[in-house]
């Protein structure tokens, strides 16, 4: 906490001092439930504006408390009185699609860090909306083709009952060749999940997929390890990131989930990236920490080809994307979401911290589904 | 569908709906005693978690953390009602749930300042954890029966608190008249303070508890305070009794409408529409019995009529 203190004033002092050429309006989620998120947002993006030494980049931060009308509202102040250049931060969906088109509507970039609905994907698409992080879809598409390489045939699938959620399903179903013997849509916050357990421990399925992010994910793990029930459980990476996986605790052990970075991946960038988010703020970073250092670094390295007054060339610098990122090749697709590689990493406990190990590939240079839906060249 | 199932289900409604008892106890009797409306009743349930959690990483032992979550929420408890709630009681209600949730705030975000974003690690103890084969081969996790048998020693705690002492004469009678027991002498701000204290300290138990097998994380409290208000509404405002029964009603209904409803459809209907209504229907379940029982008695199941 303390460091990070130190290194938000320092930020501060640097931004506020420089004569800025670039400003940057945060909007992400600091308190509440899923704080966690947007703190990991917000120091991996500092963290690579600090290392980049540019003194002409001004970032505003500001809270959204996961309320969609809190985000409209500052995304209003943001463009019209801060008059900030570039957008970032959200981290949910919901908050993504009230505050996005009317964004880039009026003119301002917005690079989003986490969420991805499908209906900014397909024919939502704009040419000032970049996706740094993955379309929703991804990383559930990618549990589903790891499912088949693992061999199950017969898979009992749950998420909440909301947008997201559905997309969740889908998209393991789309890549997942077996049969789905029970599918449950649970209310959004549940956190007992005696009845769903109960109820695959009555189905014959020989593994389980669930999206349950946050501390719906907590709940539901513990209470499947203490229910007895063995059958494998798979998943993507957002029950699973660096802040959860401590509360779950020997719960998660030996779980497979899909992300599209891992603490481990060998490239120089995610190397100087862990070490130096680790030393920055005293945590291992999580997925969340790595999409904000990418969105960061892809900004840098557009400013660096052209200045934000020349719209056109500065979009064609972000869609370009020619920056090292933490998870190695990166490219943006035609709907300007990402073409990149989906990792299947399983928990393990090095020491006394629960973290993830890659297993290797889930889907290789996955692009979205949604792209072919959407106008832009 | 097999009996074993439904016999399954039923223990996890009566689970959901005792812990549910313990949020709810608290809460009717503040308000049946003092009359006040207290939001911040489920800060206590996030108290009691955090304190067991901070208290089982320092000693690793279950019991000390489920006393440590029962006296730092009762003197959470205490403390507020000394400091701010006493205020209140003259005011009307508006007032009053204004100040207390502007507690849940100062709570939430003095949580977060102590224990940081992330949430905490609190696990079910050793000796109680892994499913237990009951009469008739269903496999159930021991550590929600042993919720049961707590939440139900709780509610027979209660019972005999409340007939069988002295202090349970008191707050019967500071139900029915508060000038006149204030007139015979009983120090009622005294009074107030312990039921205040104790409906914290049973939320702070019961978060203790839950957060075992949940995630002990900020803001944990307020979905679990909107169920204990449907609770004592169901029930009757003031009476235990109430709440009791009123808590199994909303465990139960919960638990097996979110399991029959959707099978109940897909009777006549295609399998993902089914599936769809159904879920969505058993998430209005609770709320379709709190309109029912409003109708049907206003005063909800044991309240005293007006």
């Amino acid at each position: 906490m303390k460091t990070w203190l130190l290194a938000s004033a320092a930020i501060a002092l640097h931004a506020s001092a420089a004569f800025a050429d670039l400003k940057v309006g945060m909007i992400t989620t600091l308190s509440g439930g899923g704080a966690s998120l947007g703190l990991d947002v917000r120091d991996g993006f500092m963290l690579a504006i600090e290392q980049s030494g540019r003194d002409d980049i001004e970032v505003v931060i500001e809270d959204d408390q996961r309320k969609p009308d809190v985000a409209v509202q500052l995304s209003d102040k943001m463009i019209q009185s801060e008059r900030v250049d570039v957008m970032t931060g959200i981290i949910w969906s919901n908050l993504a699609m009230a505050v996005v088109p009317a964004a880039v509507h009026q003119d301002v970039i917005y690079l989003s860090p986490n969420a991805g609905p499908s209906a900014l994907a397909g024919k939502g698409c704009h040419a000032n909306y970049f996706n740094i992080a993955w379309q929703n879809d991804n990383l559930h598409e990618g549990a589903g083709a790891y499912a088949n390489t693992a061999g199950y045939g017969n898979s009992f699938v749950l998420s909440p009952n909301y947008p997201a959620g559905k997309d969740a399903i889908t998209g393991y179903k789309r890549y997942f060749e077996g049969d789905v013997s029970g599918e449950i849509y649970t209310k959004l916050g549940q956190t007992d999940y005696a009845a769903e357990i109960a109820q695959i421990r009555a189905s014959d399925a020989d593994s389980v997929f669930f999206f349950l992010p946050g501390g719906m994910g907590i709940s539901f793990l513990k209470q499947y390890a203490d229910s007895g029930l063995d059958l494998p459980v798979i998943g993507p990476a957002f029950s699973f990131d660096q802040g959860i996986l401590q509360a779950v605790g020997d719960a998660a052990l030996g779980v497979v989930n899909t992300s599209q970075w891992n603490k481990d991946l060998g490239n120089p960038t995610n190397v100087a990236f862990v070490e130096s988010f680790q030393e920055a703020f005293g945590r291992l970073p999580s997925l969340y920490a790595s999409q904000g250092f990418d969105t960061a670094n892809l900004l840098i390295s557009a400013l660096e080809k052209a200045p934000v007054s020349d719209a056109d060339a500065f979009r064609a610098a972000l869609k370009a994307a020619e920056f090292d990122s933490t998870r190695g090749k990166f490219a943006f697709g035609s709907n300007n979401h990402p073409v990149q590689t989906i990792y299947a990493r399983e928990v393990v406990k090095e020491g006394d911290v629960f973290t993830n190990k890659t297993l290797g590939v889930a889907l290789e240079n996955h692009a979205d589904f949604y792209a072919a839906d959407c106008p832009l060249p | 569908m097999s009996t074993v199932l439904i016999i399954e289900q039923i223990l996890n409604g009566l689970q959901f709906g005792v812990m549910l008892f313990l949020m709810a106890a608290g809460l009717t009797l503040i308000f049946g005693v003092m009359g006040l409306i207290n939001l911040a009743h489920g800060s206590f349930y996030m108290i009691g978690a955090f304190a067991a959690a901070a208290v089982a990483a320092l000693t690793g032992s279950f019991v000390l953390a489920l006393v440590a979550a029962l006296i730092a929420a009762a003197l959470a408890g205490a403390l507020v009602e000394m400091t701010v709630i006493r205020r209140l009681y003259a005011t009307d209600h508006l007032d009053q749930v204004l100040a207390t949730f502007a507690l849940i705030l100062v709570f939430s975000e003095g949580t977060r300042w102590i224990f940081g974003s992330f949430p905490l690690f609190l696990d079910i103890p050793e000796f109680l954890s892994g499913p237990i084969t009951l009469p008739g081969g269903i496999a159930y996790p021991l550590y929600r029966l042993a919720l049961i048998i707590v939440g139900l020693l709780v509610a027979v705690f209660l019972w005999a608190l409340i007939e069988k002492t002295r202090l349970g004469i008191q707050i019967r009678a500071g139900e029915n008249d508060r000038e006149m027991i204030a007139a015979l002498g009983v120090d009622i701000s005294r009074l107030y303070t312990m039921v205040f204290a104790l409906g914290a300290a049973l939320a702070g138990l019961a978060g203790a508890l839950v957060g075992a097998i949940q995630s002990v994380q900020v803001g944990m409290g307020e979905p679990v305070l909107i169920l204990a208000f449907v609770v004592i509404v169901i029930g009757g405002i003031g009476s235990i009794k109430g709440a009791f029964i009123g808590a199994l009603l909303v465990g139960l209904t919960d638990t097996l409408g979110g399991i029959f409803l959707p099978e109940v459809f897909k009777l006549f209907m295609e399998h993902s529409a089914a599936t769809t209504i159904g879920s969505s229907l058993a998430s209005m379940a609770i709320y379709i019995l709190m309109s029912a029982v409003l109708i049907l008695r206003p005063t909800g199941l044991f309240g005293a009529s007006q």
